[in-house]
């Protein structure tokens, strides 16, 4: 079957999709966004955690079907996402002249190194928060979500909005560093 | 595999009508999974995102309609002062991820008996509201879990929403795991006060093979309240007969070992959550009488 839905702000298809197929499965496989991780797919790690229409969730547990019509972001539209939701500016997607002049930011374009960062993924480097890596994609979605609903979150609010994210390395002190990082430099307009 | 998107709750019950093997998927946390791991082929898999009167709730006079797709996170956000002992489950499910796409009518179509709501609804006392192309009908919560994962749904029925009672006196709801976030119930025990009717009721979820209630337990305490002018002189649960209610909430249960627990634990467990439920209801209660004493 066939799927229609909106990407970090752009239109996308994806042919031949399988009745069955998560949505991970389809923006990684499909749609090459790789940022999401596939690790328990079963919804208790979080590292596949995109917006669904602005709600966070596990992007393995959505049926492709379920997204048609639909906008998700995931980590690599985070950086956008934020910009725009500080700018105020209600316009997503990208005009036909700023698709065709577009290339791949950074020095890699695999990687997105030297591209554009989120508050709340500057936030995490920072601190020092990621290791590995691969839960840090689901964990920035959710914190970048939490601080948009919370600027001002507790640490309880904090461990409650990240308690669907597990981390095998870190031990999430770190974590709990960088969301706070990024909250304060948030509510110091940095 | 097929997928079926129905945009109204008449294209659904057409449909379920015309393919009652399809799967019905709404927040996707149970369905999906099996799908991923292989564990679940289904001929029909139907979207019901699309059918927005499933996200809905009303607040009646007696009751909450609550829609079978509410999602938890929306429970705990706008229900808590209708519903506190089901909020408080839904505060139980999984995490915010999960919480933002799961609701009770998943939870009851699969009937797991360690589904987080089934205590609280039982608790309260509920109705589901199911319905075919054949017409609808309300299902009593007390009938409604027939068997391990079953319920009383015909083939052809679909769950529309969920008739909760509005709490009209204060409702505990506990749940034993092995840390706060993304735990299957080892065991789980939910009590509502009904002072209107000068009832107890409970719900106990993950220590038989459906959800159920503690009957005995319930006609014991409602007795023992009774006798003593509990519910009028507002005095502290005599201990005896928190023991024994706790006792026969224990003896209600039917579990088995596995993985998560063993059977004397869970037994051991029900008993204690009874207790504490109890003792926690009690004394709001006695505060808000108390308050209420006190403005007159």
């Amino acid at each position: 079957m066939r799927i229609d839905f909106t990407v970090n702000g752009r239109p996308q298809e994806a042919d031949d999709v399988w009745e069955g197929e998560s949505l991970l499965y389809v923006l990684r496989e499909r749609l090459g966004l790789p940022g999401s991780k596939n690790a328990c797919e079963q919804g208790e790690c979080g590292s596949c955690t995109v917006r669904l229409d602005g709600v966070p969730v596990c992007s393995c547990l959505v049926a492709a079907g379920q997204v048609q019509g639909r906008e998700v972001v995931t980590v690599e539209g985070l950086a956008d996402f934020a910009e725009q939701r500080s700018c105020g500016t209600g316009t997503r997607g990208t005009s036909l002249d700023e698709a065709k002049g577009w290339q791949a930011e950074g020095t890699d374009s695999q990687t997105g190194e030297g591209g554009e960062l989120s508050p709340v993924q500057q936030a995490f480097i920072d601190a020092g928060a990621v290791q590995c890596g691969f839960c840090t994609p689901g964990l920035l979605v959710a914190a970048d979500e939490m601080l948009e609903r919370n600027p001002d979150p507790t640490d309880a609010d904090i461990r409650e909005a990240l308690s669907g994210n597990l981390c095998r390395c870190t031990g999430y002190e770190k974590i709990m560093d960088a969301v706070r990082l990024a909250a304060a430099r948030q509510s110091e307009g940095v | 595999m097929d997928f079926l998107r129905p945009a109204s709750w008449e294209e659904a019950l057409a449909a379920k009508a015309e393919h009652p093997a399809a799967v019905p998927i709404a927040g996707g946390t149970d369905v999906m999974v099996e799908i991923n791991f292989d564990h679940r082929r289904p001929e029909y898999l139907m979207d019901l995102n699309r059918v927005g009167d499933l996200y809905e709730w009303e607040v009646g006079e007696d009751s909450v309609r609550l829609g079978a797709s509410v999602p938890y996170s929306k429970i705990m956000e706008h229900l808590r002062a209708e519903l506190p002992g089901l909020a408080l489950a839904s505060h139980t499910v999984a995490s915010p991820q999960i919480r933002n796409r799961g609701g009770v009518g998943g939870n009851l179509g699969t009937a797991s008996p360690a589904g987080d709501a089934h205590p609280a609804l039982l608790a309260a006392g509920a109705e589901v509201e199911v319905e075919s192309v054949r017409g609808s009908r309300r299902i009593p919560i007390d009938a409604f879990y027939t068997g391990v994962k079953r319920n009383a749904l015909a083939p052809d029925e679909l769950i529309r929403a969920v008739h909760i009672k509005k709490a009209e006196g204060p409702q505990q709801y506990s749940k034993v795991g092995t840390r706060n976030a993304m735990v299957i119930a080892v065991c789980a025990f939910g009590l509502a006060l009904h002072p209107g009717t000068r009832t107890v009721r409970t719900g106990i979820g993950s220590a038989a093979p459906t959800p159920i209630r503690a009957q005995a337990a319930e006609e014991f305490l409602n007795a023992a309240l009774e006798e003593g002018g509990f519910w009028d002189n507002g005095k502290i649960i005599t201990p005896s007969v928190a023991k024994r209610f706790a006792d026969l909430c224990a003896g209600a249960c039917n579990p088995i070992d596995d993985v998560r627990g063993t059977a004397s634990y869970r037994r051991h467990a029900v008993g204690v959550m009874a207790r504490r439920t109890l003792t926690w209801t009690w004394e709001s209660y006695r505060d808000a009488r108390r308050i209420t004493e006190g403005a007159a």
